[in-house]
C-alpha cells in the first residue's frame, strides 16, 4: 500500500537553456517542488521568469535540459499520451471551421491510439454545462464573445477528465469584467471537477483570488523565488477582494513579487 | 421608475429597435443594389462608349467591328463559335485538375520534408520562368497536335501559383494549435488533414480563382500553333481572314466561359469556406 498519496507534480532541478542567438537564454534554472493533487497552484512572476516554459515543461511541450519533473509519478511524456493533462492557451485555439461542440470533441477525435482515453469522465455536453455554455453546441467560434471562447477552450481541455490541468493566461486577453467573473467560475469549476489546476498568470489579484498556493518566480534566470500559501475563506466569492485579509496578501505579493 | 413607465420605456425600445432593424434591412439592400447594379453600369458604359467611337471615327469593320455586329455574329455563329469552345473548356478544365492535383501534393510533401523542398523548389521556379508562350512548341514538340500539349501548357500554367499559395495556407497553422495537437499526441496525418488542408483552404481557393483564368488562358494559348479546332484556333483563323466580327465573337465566348469558371470556383469556396467571416 502507498502510504503516501500521488503527487500531481515533483520537480527536481528543473532547468531549461534555449540556445538562440548569442550565449542562449537560460529560462529556467534549478526549479524544484511538489504539489499536491487537487491543489490550485498559480504561477507568478515578472516576464522573463519562465512561467509559461515551466508550464511547457509540464506539458511536455518543452523538453528540459536538466532535472526532471514527474507528473503523477509519470515522465510529462508518459502522462500527456495517457490524456493526464489538460490544457489552455491565452488564445483560444480554437478551431474556426468547426462548431462549439465538435470544438469540444476534439480529443475524441484526434490522438492515434490515445484518443480512447478522451471518453472517460464527463460528455462534452456536461461540460459545455459546467462552463455555462448549454445551448451554444451549433455555435461557431466566430459567433462567440472572447469570454465564450475561453470557456469552450476549458471545456475542451477537460474532456477525458483529466488529472492534471494546465492554464497559460487565459484571461489575459479579455476585458477586467469579463475576467472577474470567470476567475469566480474557475474556482467553481475546479471545486466541481477536483481537478488540480497549474494557473499562470501576471496577475498579482488573480493569483491571489484563485490560488491555493503562489509560486513567485523570479527572472533572468527563471527560478523559485518563494511559494507562499494563500490562507483565504473557503468558497472564495469576488467580495473576498474587498476584504482586509486579500488586500494583505496582496500586498505581500506585490512587494515580493518586486524584489524579482 | 414606475412600472407604467418601464413599460413604456421598453415599448420605446422595442420600438426603436425595429426602425434600427428595418433601415438595415434598407441598408443591406441599397448595398446589394450597389454591388450588383454597378458592374452593370461599367460593362454598359464600356459597350457605349466602344459603339460611340466606332460610329463617330467610322471604323471600318475589318479594323474593328461595332458592338452590335459583334452580337449578330455570336448569335449567328453560335453553333460553330460553341463547337469551338467544347474542346478549349476540355482542355482548360483537364489543365485545371491536373496542375493544381500535383500543386497541392507538392505542397504538402515540402510541408513534410525541408530537403524535398529545397531540392525540388527552385525547378519549380526555373520551369516558371519560363514565359508560357516559348513553352508551347517545346511541347507541342513533345507531345504531338491533339489535346494533350493544350492540358499540358494549362497544368504548367495554374501549377506554379497554386503551389505557392498551398504550401504557405499549410503552413498558416497557429504555434497553439500545433502545441494543442502536440498534447493530444496528434499523428502527423491528423495534423494534416484536421488542421493543416482546412487551415490551407482560403488561400487554395484564392489560387484556384486565379487559376479558373489562367488554365483558359493556357488552353487557348495552346491552340494558337497548328491547331484546326478550338477557341484559340478560331481567334488565329478570323485574324488573318480579317474577320473582326468572328474574332471578337470568339474572345467574348472564350471570355464567358473563363467568367462562369470563375464563378463556378467562387460558389465553391463560399460553400467550403463558410468559417472564415472574412471571405464572405
Amino acid at each position: 500500500m502507498n502510504a503516501t498519496p500521488l503527487l500531481a507534480l515533483d520537480a527536481t532541478g528543473v532547468s531549461v537553456r534555449f540556445n538562440g542567438a548569442g550565449k542562449g537564454v537560460t529560462a529556467l534554472s534549478n526549479v524544484s517542488f511538489t504539489l499536491e493533487q487537487g491543489g490550485f497552484l498559480t504561477l507568478l512572476g515578472p516576464s522573463g521568469c519562465g512561467k509559461s516554459t515551466l508550464l511547457r515543461v509540464i506539458a511536455d511541450i518543452t523538453k528540459p535540459t536538466s532535472g526532471a519533473i514527474l507528473v503523477l509519478g509519470k515522465t510529462p511524456d508518459e502522462a500527456r499520451r495517457n490524456r493526464e493533462i489538460g490544457f489552455v492557451f491565452q488564445e483560444s485555439a480554437l478551431l474556426p471551421w468547426c462548431n462549439v461542440i465538435d470544438n469540444v470533441r476534439l480529443p475524441l477525435a484526434v490522438g492515434g491510439k490515445h484518443k480512447k482515453a478522451a471518453n472517460q469522465g464527463p460528455s462534452a455536453e456536461e461540460l459545455l454545462a459546467l462552463v455555462g455554455l448549454a445551448g451554444w453546441e451549433k455555435s461557431f467560434p466566430h459567433e462567440l464573445s472572447g469570454g465564450m471562447r475561453q470557456r469552450v477552450a476549458i471545456a475542451r481541455a477537460l474532456l477525458g477528465g483529466p488529472k492534471l490541468l494546465l492554464m497559460d493566461e487565459p484571461f489575459g486577453a479579455l476585458d477586467e469584467i469579463t475576467r472577474d467573473r470567470l476567475n469566480e467560475e474557475m474556482l467553481r469549476i475546479w471545486r466541481e471537477t477536483g481537478t488540480t489546476v497549474v494557473f499562470v498568470t501576471h496577475s498579482i489579484y488573480e493569483a491571489a483570488f484563485l490560488g491555493q498556493q503562489v509560486m513567485m518566480l523570479a527572472a533572468r534566470p527563471g527560478r523559485v523565488r518563494e511559494i507562499i500559501q494563500i490562507d483565504l475563506p473557503e468558497p472564495r466569492k469576488l467580495a473576498l477582494r474587498e476584504t482586509a485579509d486579500f488586500t494583505k496578501m496582496a500586498g505581500y505579493l506585490r512587494t515580493v513579487l518586486e524584489t524579482c | 421608475m414606475s412600472v407604467q413607465t418601464m413599460e413604456s420605456q421598453e415599448t420605446a425600445d422595442a420600438a426603436l429597435q425595429e426602425t434600427a432593424d428595418a433601415s438595415w434591412v434598407a441598408r443591406q439592400r441599397s448595398e446589394a443594389f450597389e454591388r450588383y447594379l454597378m458592374p452593370v453600369i461599367g460593362t454598359v458604359l464600356l459597350v457605349v462608349v466602344w459603339w460611340l467611337i466606332i460610329v463617330a471615327f467610322k471604323v471600318p469593320p475589318y479594323i474593328a467591328p461595332s458592338p452590335v455586329a459583334v452580337a449578330v455574329t455570336f448569335a449567328n455563329k453560335f453553333q460553330l463559335l460553341f463547337s469551338n469552345l467544347v474542346p478549349t473548356a476540355l482542355e482548360a478544365l483537364g489543365g485545371f485538375l491536373i496542375g493544381n492535383v500535383l500543386a497541392v501534393a507538392t505542397a504538402t510533401v515540402f510541408v513534410h520534408s525541408r530537403r524535398i523542398e529545397r531540392i525540388v523548389y527552385p525547378v519549380a521556379v526555373l520551369l516558371n520562368s519560363i514565359p508560357i508562350v516559348a513553352k508551347v512548341p517545346i511541347l507541342i514538340l513533345l507531345l504531338g497536335n491533339g489535346m494533350e500539349p493544350k492540358i499540358a501548357i494549362a497544368a504548367l500554367i495554374v501549377y506554379f501559383p497554386t503551389l505557392v499559395n498551398m504550401v504557405r495556407g499549410l503552413q498558416a497553422v497557429s504555434p497553439q494549435s500545433m502545441e494543442l495537437m502536440h498534447i493530444l499526441s496528434a499523428t502527423k496525418a491528423e495534423v494534416f488533414w484536421r488542421l493543416r488542408l482546412q487551415t490551407s483552404l482560403p488561400y487554395l481557393f484564392s489560387a484556384l480563382k486565379i487559376a479558373a483564368s489562367t488554365a483558359t488562358l493556357g488552353a487557348i494559348v495552346g491552340e494558337w500553333i497548328g491547331s484546326q479546332v478550338g477557341i484559340g484556333a478560331l481567334i488565329i483563323q478570323a485574324t488573318y481572314n480579317f474577320d473582326s466580327e468572328l474574332l471578337y465573337a470568339t474572345v467574348l465566348m472564350g471570355a464567358f466561359f473563363s467568367l462562369a469558371f470563375f464563378l463556378v470556383i467562387l460558389g465553391a469556396e463560399r460553400a467550403f469556406v463558410r468559417w472564415q467571416p472574412e471571405s464572405r
